[in-house]
């Protein structure tokens, strides 16, 4: 087991940095397993960690049907935040954050977490009450919310323009604690750490069966054979739909396309996270320069990974709306991620009709930052059998008893959160 | 993106307002229980391939359910149910 420091760093560059060696095993799935978790992604990862770390549980297998990583954590635009409204969102988003902080020593990892703070603008007096109950709500959870008047956003962001008529600058809701983090070193942080513990990665294998006799799952059918288990987790986001199809499952999720996008690199000059909601648009500065940005869904439904141009032109008027200066960035690149969209925008952590066969799905379009306590969750709900205490109310079965987390109150309409 | 709306011909996507998949036709009855509720609120077969969905025709003001790929965005079949 090697350890990263910055000691290694410095004798490794004295030695030709011929020492590095992989950062996990590539092993052939074992006949058996205690937990086989279908998903390698930040989600399936992280739910290993912490099963090894909370549970002493590694006798675990994390199947991936490409390479680790390949799906939405490595497709995101790694924003970070716990600034949620309803009780059920709230705590869980607090718990995430706490677990950021934490993280790259926990890891041994530098997943580059910069909490450079995020700014929600409002452009109404409507907005700013709806803004100071948020806040509130965020500080009576633990966390950190400062209101911004409309010259308390001028002294932050000088760049946008507070001339315009549209969509008047009033404040905004400034998180400090918020940022964004190197989406794909998440991945590799989680796969790594868990890896040491002796869990198994195994990449390359789709899952193409579920097994189930008498109500209870069995293992899994895959491409590189039948991988035999007690517990199975479906922590697919994106195409939980197809997984959850194969144990006979039907799933209140409509999977639909949201694009982003990076232009060239420049040099520093949007420091924050900010979000410019009315507008359907946010946007930060990668630590290598380009800017990061996106918007709404195309809002049909969509499994194509890229997007059409409507969005694409709209998303760009956004964005000279707000701060005209980004007008002569070039757009070196845009991509669509599947979002895995709930009728309530929330998502769901939960077991199944099928014993031993748990659900993580449904990360609207949220699912970055709740990477840790999403692992840490599914973790506790599979090692104890009992949600853990911060996502008790993701149930799978909310919509049909009526029990929604709307944070957005927009109703039963997927494509809406 | 282009869909045929059959009262004008074919259309940009913009001129059209999406939905939701077209299980929003099967409206359960009044008495009818939760489940049957649940089932046509929330609950989709989602799939990856050929679905059919409801789409509004913003100015000719028609419903439409397209039948299309969703993973290669192609418009197979468009018909009026509204």
């Amino acid at each position: 087991m090697m350890r990263y420091s910055g000691f290694r760093v410095f004798t490794q560059g004295l030695t030709g940095n011929t020492g590095w060696r992989a950062a996990w095993r590539k092993p052939a799935p074992k006949p058996e397993y205690d937990v086989v978790i279908i998903g390698g992604g930040g989600h399936g990862l992280a739910t290993a960690w912490y099963l090894a770390k909370n549970h002493g549980i590694t006798n675990v297998a994390v199947l991936e049907k490409g390479y680790l990583g390949s799906g939405n954590i490595g497709r995101n635009t790694t924003i970070v935040r716990a600034n949620y409204f309803l009780p059920g969102n709230s705590e869980f988003y607090s718990h995430s954050l706490k677990l950021w902080e934490g993280l790259e020593r926990d890891l041994n990892y530098n997943v580059m977490h910069s909490q450079r703070g995020l700014i929600n603008l409002f452009h109404s007096d409507g907005q700013r009450d709806a803004f100071v109950r948020r806040g509130n709500a965020m500080l009576a959870q633990g966390d950190d919310a400062v209101l911004l008047d409309r010259e308390g956003v001028r002294r932050m962001l000088p760049y946008l323009d507070f001339g315009q008529a549209r969509f008047p600058i009033y404040g905004g809701l400034y998180h400090p604690r918020g940022g964004t983090a190197r989406h794909d070193a998440v991945a590799w942080g989680y796969a790594r750490a868990a890896d040491q513990r002796g869990v198994d990665l195994i990449e390359n294998c789709e899952v193409t069966g579920i097994d189930v006799e008498n109500g209870r799952v069995t293992g899994v059918q895959t491409t590189r054979g039948m991988i035999r288990a007690k517990k199975v987790a479906m922590v697919t986001a994106g195409r939980s739909g197809q997984v959850a199809a194969l144990a006979g499952m039907r799933l209140p999720i409509e999977s639909h396309v949201l694009q982003a996008f990076v232009t060239e690199g420049l040099k520093p000059v949007i420091d924050h996270v900010i979000s410019f909601g009315m507008g359907h648009f946010y946007i930060s500065q990668s630590d290598k320069g380009g800017l990061v940005f996106g918007g709404d869904l195309d809002f049909y439904a969509s499994y194509a990974a890229r997007g059409n141009l409507p969005m694409v032109e709209h998303v760009m008027e956004a964005g000279m709306t707000l701060m005209p200066m980004i007008g002569r960035a070039k757009v070196l690149r845009s991509w669509g991620g599947i979002m895995d969209m709930s009728p309530d925008g929330s998502p769901i952590i939960d077991s199944t009709g099928i014993e031993g066969l748990y659900l993580n799905c449904g990360w609207n379009y949220g699912g970055f930052k709740a990477v840790p306590a999403s692992g840490w969750a599914l973790a506790h709900l599979i090692a104890t059998g009992q949600p853990h205490e911060t996502a008790a109310r993701f149930r799978l079965d909310r919509f049909a008893t009526g029990h929604l987390l709307d944070e957005e109150g927009t109703g039963s309409q997927h494509n809406l959160h | 993106m282009r869909i045929s709306c059959p009262c004008c011909g074919p259309r940009d996507r913009r001129e059209f307002t999406y939905y939701g998949a077209a299980d929003y036709l099967n409206r359960p009855a009044l008495d009818a229980d939760a489940s049957a509720w649940d089932d046509y609120l929330h609950l989709r077969d989602n799939p990856a391939g050929e679905t059919r969905d409801l789409w509004y025709h913003d100015p000719c003001g028609t419903w439409v359910a397209v039948t299309r790929d969703t993973v290669t965005h192609a418009v197979i079949a468009a018909e009026a149910v509204a």
